[in-house]
């Protein structure tokens, strides 16, 4: 036996669930599409490229100077060297994991917490860290100085 | 209403497929106590398109490369507007959709709707549920984090162990010795294109035969109905199948969205080939009792190591379960009563097997 | 043809076997070992156990220290005509030492970069001065290296590794029967094994962790002074030698004849520290001498409510990343800043040394801005959260109006004919 399909109720109930079919159906795919057209829309730092970081501007380091920059969810430490070269290393030391410092003095990193000094290269030469900070690539693109982790050969 | 009428009517004059579409106005579904299992392939259908919409909207911003995939997810999760939304409901939509499948299976199962003439059904769904499968095995790897790596890795080592083409196989799928960017770029060609595309020839193969054989009604109800025709209840597709199934399709819609935005995916951890593997590791819940079992099968039984013994049953079992409607004719009811207890047995097993995994260190 | 028969057949391996077992023994027939072995301690030498004595793999016999000739059989190896000397008297093991190891031109010829100064340092220890004077009691070489299996010290199993030093120093110096007479006390090794250079090098395994050799010297034994004491953790700790140098404390530490450093943090049970330490609480060493009232007790008090402000918004901090984490945000440019806010912390209590409040100060106000940074952080994400939530909430609702109508259109169209 079929179940009809022609109602017999009043039109007017019928107008009201089609609109509320409708309206509801509208405004459930408008709250679909909003974040989809929102997610269209590129944001402004258009990569998060690679491994890399945009460590400095060319220019923001003085000859024999350092800064602090953030790589992934640790800091890094990028040395303008006496000669005009970057180096960028890991600040995280190998010992205990205090943040490490560059010496313009010694021209060596220093980890003020157990007095471990480490060479240009992120070498442990004394006190206690047991391994190398982590070296980086690092290129001048342009204005920038762009840090990346070294690849794998 | 009148004027989605003259939206049809004009679209009819240029198509000009009204007599395509008129079969489509009869048709009907059988209404019984155990009509709601209807409802589970066109929740998958459903999830699936699901999966294309917001893996198509992934793709506008992921990366396929070793040294950009991880950055890439992580890049679409914290910076692009809602790009936590589309790659929760992703995932969450990939385990969901895995699930309603096996359901599904296991409902044509037991309401034996594989029966003659509908065998080639049941055998297209299958092929599609080791399509689903594979989708989730390669879909898996694509964030490039630890957990995949190493699920990846240890997958693709146990298709290794396949005898004869099993070496073979395993570079094939891993496009090399080891698990590298390399894999990631061919997981990646599976699951946005070769896969894709056989899913939706098998689908349109499948949706085909279900419209041109009909609706299945378990066997109980239909010597029932035989005896007493006049409790025969069926309803019309259009519109009463249909708007229930737009219900069931809007409550998967709201589930998905809940747990996007309550349970967001999480990312985990880059992968790092040269790490160690962590400790306890263990595949997704889909493929857990598979791995569970094999961990548990000796290392060696008589002559066969334990896992290539382990492979060629589960091997077997699929074979098998790829073909059941053949077998269900067998033996004045034997047949049908073995796919039964199977059914039941494969069930338990698989989910024991499953929290057994979870449970175990 | 000749070498071919040498080379083939049984004499060819059979002198292999020669070869090799005199390469293995290291040298010619070794006679002393032959008796020794089978003797009962304190005779027993095994050669097993010379095996594995440094000075039997760079060639030396048992000549080489007690004199004889191993080559002879039976007693004729102990004759006085051959330089027998028979068992050592602890009195001249140092100088028998001595005469190789203080010999540098010998030295070289097998390890060029050891040191050759162990003999004459031992002579200015405490140790040597003892025995020097006829103490028997006293720790000799062969105490520590061992007697017939001496291994070098880098070797995990020699009692010289850094991991084995305190316990082959606490041998005497904890036993209190041993150590009666001599007016030192005996607690070191369990004070020392409840510190933290104990743990650090005993339970995380860090060999650059002081033990009793690193701060007393190994061979020139000797507690440190106590104006010198505070050279000796230097050593290490720079930053708080330094800061400790420009604080008041300094000169009235030397007045009273007070060690540096040991007041407040003990010499063998240096602990954890804690901010408890500080300030005008239980635990507080500044209670030592300052009372209520005083300046100092005034500085200590405020210094400790510095670095308790800088912590609680820290930890307050790390609650809010916490839920912020749990509920699926991402957070990770927040929890650098903690990182960050944790060094600044470090560096105050470091600070605290120089015994300013204004230096303290100015590393706590540095640590609260980056902490307070970081909260923002977590509140943002929070609020980022709770906007989501919203969008759940409203798009859930047109979801619901949907099902409703759907629902009702179903009940509309199904009607039965009235």
């Amino acid at each position: 036996m079929q179940i009809p399909e022609s109602p017999r109720v009043q039109p007017e109930r019928r107008r009201l669930v089609e609109i509320l079919l409708g309206g509801g159906l509208v405004a459930s795919v408008a709250s679909f599409l909003y974040p989809v057209l929102r997610y269209l829309v590129p944001p402004a730092v258009p990569e998060l490229g690679g491994d890399e970081v945009v460590a400095a501007k060319v220019g923001e380091l003085k000859l024999n100077g350092s800064k602090i920059f953030r790589f992934g969810n640790r800091p890094g430490i990028l040395i303008l060297t006496a000669e005009g070269e970057y180096q960028a290393l890991s600040a995280t030391c190998t010992h205990l994991g205090c943040t490490v410092q560059f010496r313009s003095d010694l021209h060596e990193i220093w980890c003020a917490c157990h007095n471990g000094l480490y060479d240009l290269n992120g070498r442990n030469i004394s006190g206690p860290p047991p391994r190398p900070l982590e070296a980086f690539q690092v290129q001048v693109r342009g204005d920038e100085v762009v840090v990346r982790r070294k690849r794998e050969a | 209403m009148g004027l989605l009428i003259r939206a049809r009517d004009w679209l009819d004059e240029r198509f000009s497929w009204a007599e395509l579409i008129a079969p489509l106005r009869e048709k009907t579904v059988p209404v019984h106590r155990l009509s709601y299992w209807y409802f589970l392939g066109g929740i998958t259908l459903f999830l699936f398109i699901v999966q294309v919409c917001t893996g198509i909207l992934l793709l506008l911003y992921y990366r396929p490369s070793a040294d950009g995939a991880f950055e890439s997810v992580q890049f679409i999760m914290t910076r692009v507007q809602f790009g936590w939304l589309v790659r929760s409901i992703h995932s969450w939509s990939a385990n969901l959709m895995i699930f309603t499948a096996l359901a599904h299976m296991f409902s044509v199962l037991f309401l034996r709707s594989y029966r003659k003439p509908r065998e080639l059904t049941w055998v297209s769904g299958m092929l599609l549920l080791f399509l689903v499968l594979g989708f989730g095995f390669s879909g898996y790897l694509l964030p490039w984090n630890t957990l995949a790596f190493f699920a990846t890795k240890v997958g693709t080592q146990i298709v290794g162990q396949v005898p004869l083409v099993g070496h073979w196989l395993m570079i094939f799928l891993r496009g090399g010795e080891d698990v590298t960017g390399a894999t990631l770029t061919r997981f990646f060609g599976f699951h946005v294109a070769v896969l894709p595309g056989l899913a939706t020839l098998l689908i349109a193969l499948h949706l085909l035969l279900v419209q041109r054989l009909g609706i299945s009604v378990p066997p109980r109800v239909e010597r029932q109905w035989q005896i007493h025709p006049e409790q025969a209840r069926e309803m019309k597709f259009f519109p009463s199948f249909f708007l229930r199934e737009l219900m069931a399709w809007y409550i998967a819609l709201g589930v998905l969205g809940a747990l996007a935005a309550l349970s967001p995916w999480g990312l985990g951890v880059k992968a790092d080939p040269f790490s160690p593997a962590p400790a306890g590791i263990k595949p997704e819940w889909y493929f857990l009792f598979m791995f569970q079992t094999l961990k548990l099968i000796p290392a060696r039984l008589w002559f066969v190591d334990g896992e290539v013994l382990g492979i060629f049953v589960f091997g077997l079992a699929g074979l098998i379960w790829l073909l059941l409607p053949f077998f269900d004719h067998l033996g004045q009811g034997r047949g049908r009563r073995l796919i039964l207890g199977g059914g039941i047995f494969a069930l338990a097993y698989m989910a024991a097997m499953t929290i057994y995994g979870y449970v175990a260190k | 043809m000749w070498r071919n028969r040498l080379l083939s057949g049984f004499p060819g391996p059979f002198l292999a076997v020669w070869f090799l077992a005199g390469v293995a023994y290291g040298q010619a027939p070794n006679t002393c070992v032959d008796c020794h072995s089978a003797l009962d301690p304190p005779y027993q030498v095994t050669q097993e156990q010379f095996s594995h004595d440094i000075h039997a793999q760079k060639g030396l016999t048992c000549a080489s220290c007690h004199g004889g000739d191993p080559s002879k059989a039976d007693m004729d190896a102990m004759s006085k005509a051959a330089g027998f000397r028979g068992k050592i008297e602890r009195q001249q093991v140092p100088s028998l030492c001595g005469r190789c190891h203080s010999d540098a031109a010998y030295m070289r010829q097998f390890n060029p970069s050891l040191r050759t100064d162990q003999y004459s340092q031992y002579l200015t220890s405490v140790h040597g001065k003892r025995l020097a004077k006829g103490d028997q009691k006293v720790a000799v070489c062969t105490d520590c290296h061992g007697l017939h299996d001496i291994r070098p010290p880098s070797d995990t199993r020699s009692g010289v590794h850094p991991l084995n030093v305190a316990q082959t120093c606490a041998r005497c110096h904890a036993d209190a029967s041993y150590m009666k007479g001599y007016s030192i006390p005996t607690d070191q090794f369990a004070d020392y094994s409840a510190s933290v250079h104990h743990e650090a090098l005993a339970v995380r395994g860090d060999l650059s962790a002081p033990t009793c050799s690193t701060c007393h010297g190994n061979h020139g034994a000797a507690p440190p002074g106590v104006g010198t004491v505070q050279n000796v953790c230097s050593t290490c700790h720079v930053f708080q030698a330094q800061l400790f140098e420009s604080s008041p404390h300094k000169a009235a530490f030397q007045a009273a004849s007070l060690p540096g450093c040991v007041v407040c943090h003990g010499n063998h049970r240096v602990s954890r520290t804690s901010d408890a330490m500080l300030g005008a609480g239980p635990q507080s060493v500044c209670l030592q001498c300052h009372i209520e009232g005083d300046p100092g007790h005034q500085v200590a008090g405020e210094m400790h409510q510095r670095l308790t402000a800088l912590e609680v918004a820290i930890t307050s901090g790390d609650q809010l990343l916490a839920r912020a984490e749990s509920s699926g945000m991402e957070v990770g440019q927040a929890r650098l800043e903690q990182d960050q806010a944790r060094d600044a912390l470090i560096k105050a209590r470091v600070t605290i040394h120089t015994s300013q409040v204004a230096r303290v100060d100015e590393d706590v106000q540095g640590g609260l801005k980056i902490a307070a940074k970081a909260y923002q952080g977590g509140q943002n994400a929070l609020a980022e959260r709770n906007y989501r939530r919203k969008g759940l909430g409203l798009s859930l609702l047109t979801i619901v109006i949907v099902l409703i109508a759907l629902f009702l259109m179903i009940r509309q169209i199904e009607r039965k004919p009235s």
